[in-house]
């Protein structure tokens, strides 16, 4: 398999987006939150597969309503966070498993690139933009909320409307990613470039910098590897994303 | 001396509950603008949940009325930071002065403000000792010309020439700006020494006046259960 260049484009797209969104989960210690945030979006491609639509439709629509479901659950109940997760999205997972089956599982949790529409690419492309937008834009906002919300409530930020696009934003990402990593591995693409570059930078503008450059040097690195080996792109990326964050611990313990 | 023409917030009738337990219970008080209100009480007297009602974190009955075109700066109790956040205190005021669109060149004039060295501003927020860390929130809090200053224990860590500094510095900028000054402290001589009113939550009804009023033994008995040793300043008035 070789790479177009529209698929490439898509991949650097995807990985800029995963790394921006993943310095600020990683920053709100969201690590677990955002794999389990991944698994909602089988129930979605369950049903798309049922009922015959595409299944990333299905993958969006579940991970938008996991993501508000999360954020009305942590504004209006007591429950804490982990419950939540523990609760809904071991639900989401056994339900999504009910409902496709075999091979059409295996694809959703770890991907399947097959070939790539020009529709597919220019949408994915144009969403990673958003992304990526809503972030930088929002940085400092969302910089003083993971810091103390009530620092950011008395600097003018409406702390809970923020917390959900954000919710939105991190769906979205893992949306765009499903495609190539699954369910399983793209959360990992966006906590592990994070968690890496969180070990290194000591500034925020860093912490962005690098991380976005790691998940795009996992990305393409991964898909170029896996042609070479002929294996399928998402374990490989995961692999080199993870063996790049255990490099930082050397790294760091060397300083 | 100018007479406060307007009060800064009034308070009626707050209830605040965490399911069946009320924390605060017909909770009646106004802050003339200018005057400095220092809240005082044993530890649970719900102190905190108050300026989080006042800031609109927590739900409450009754009624919070801010005077129009109130800017908060707020130092809430110490933060719980990762000693690894990748986050400068350089980058958290420049936050702050983005989102509230102030020139960027007021970070550093808060930082000299404050006696936060340029140096320590680069380091990340998370290394940064107590009170160094506090001389930062308190730089925040008066970023963006707030005309409202909210202190939670602003002190907490700070060493006790630090702390004397601190306040210094504070009663300086509200004779000098004219804030309004909210201020939670365990200092009862701090509180004697700076407050034109005390709130006294505790055991029993708030009590709410003059320092001389609210600062004597019997009352201090009352709120908190036990007798209460401090020392009064008579250069209050």
């Amino acid at each position: 398999m070789t790479l177009t260049t529209e698929a490439l484009l898509l991949s650097v797209a995807m990985a800029s987006a995963a790394g921006l969104v993943g310095a600020f989960a990683v920053m709100r210690r969201m690590a677990l939150a955002s794999d389990a945030l991944s698994h909602v979006a089988l129930p979605g491609i369950g049903l798309a597969l049922a009922f015959r639509f595409h299944p990333l439709l299905g993958a969006l629509a579940a991970l938008c309503l996991g993501a508000l479901l999360i954020w009305s659950l942590e504004h209006h109940t007591r429950i804490s966070t982990e419950t939540i997760i523990g609760v809904v999205f071991s639900t989401a997972l056994a339900i999504g498993s009910m409902m496709a089956t075999g091979e059409e599982l295996l694809d959703a949790l770890l991907g399947a690139p097959g070939a790539l529409s020009r529709a597919e690419a220019g949408f994915g492309i144009a969403a990673a933009f958003g992304i990526a937008a809503f972030v930088l834009t929002q940085k400092e906002r969302l910089v003083v909320a993971l810091v103390s919300a009530d620092l950011a409530r008395t600097s003018g930020v409406r702390v809970a409307r923020l917390e959900l696009l954000f919710l939105l934003a991190f769906a979205l990402t893992i949306g765009l990613g499903l495609r190539y990593l699954g369910v399983l591995l793209m959360g990992s693409l966006i906590i592990i470039p994070a968690a890496t570059a969180k070990h290194v930078a000591r500034s925020l503008d860093g912490m962005l910098g690098i991380s976005v450059v790691l998940a795009i040097a996992s990305t393409v690195s991964g898909e170029v590897l896996a042609s070479r080996l002929h294996r399928s792109s998402g374990p490989v990326i995961i692999v080199v994303a993870a063996a790049l964050f255990f490099a930082s611990l050397l790294l760091r313990r060397g300083r | 001396m100018a007479v406060a023409t307007a009060n800064a917030l009034e308070v009626d009738h707050l209830d605040v509950q965490f399911g069946e337990k009320c924390v605060l219970t017909d909770l009646s008080f106004c802050v003339p603008s200018g005057s400095a209100l220092a809240i005082i009480g044993p530890n649970g007297a719900g102190k905190t949940v108050l300026f989080q009602a006042l800031i609109g974190a927590l739900p409450y009955h009754g009624s919070v009325r801010w005077r129009p075109g109130t800017r908060l700066g707020y130092v809430p109790q110490k933060l719980g930071i990762e000693r690894d956040l990748p986050l400068t205190g350089v980058d958290f005021l420049r936050a702050k002065a983005a989102i509230t669109r102030a020139p960027r060149a007021d970070v550093d004039r808060m930082l000299s403000l404050v006696g936060l060295s340029p140096a320590s501003a680069r380091d990340p927020i998370g290394t940064l000792s107590g009170g160094q860390f506090q001389r930062l929130l308190l730089a925040f809090a008066l970023l963006a010309r707030p005309n409202v200053l909210l202190f939670d224990e602003p002190t907490a860590g700070v060493d006790q020439p630090g702390e004397e500094r601190l306040y210094e510095t504070i009663h300086r900028l509200q004779l000098e700006q004219g804030l309004t000054l909210l201020l939670i402290s365990h200092e009862l001589t701090i509180v004697y020494r700076y407050a034109s009113a005390v709130l006294c939550l505790g055991r029993g009804r708030p009590c709410f006046g003059p320092p001389d009023e609210v600062l004597t033994p019997e009352v201090m008995a009352q709120a908190y259960g036990a007798p209460v040793r401090f020392h009064r300043h008579d250069a209050h008035d």
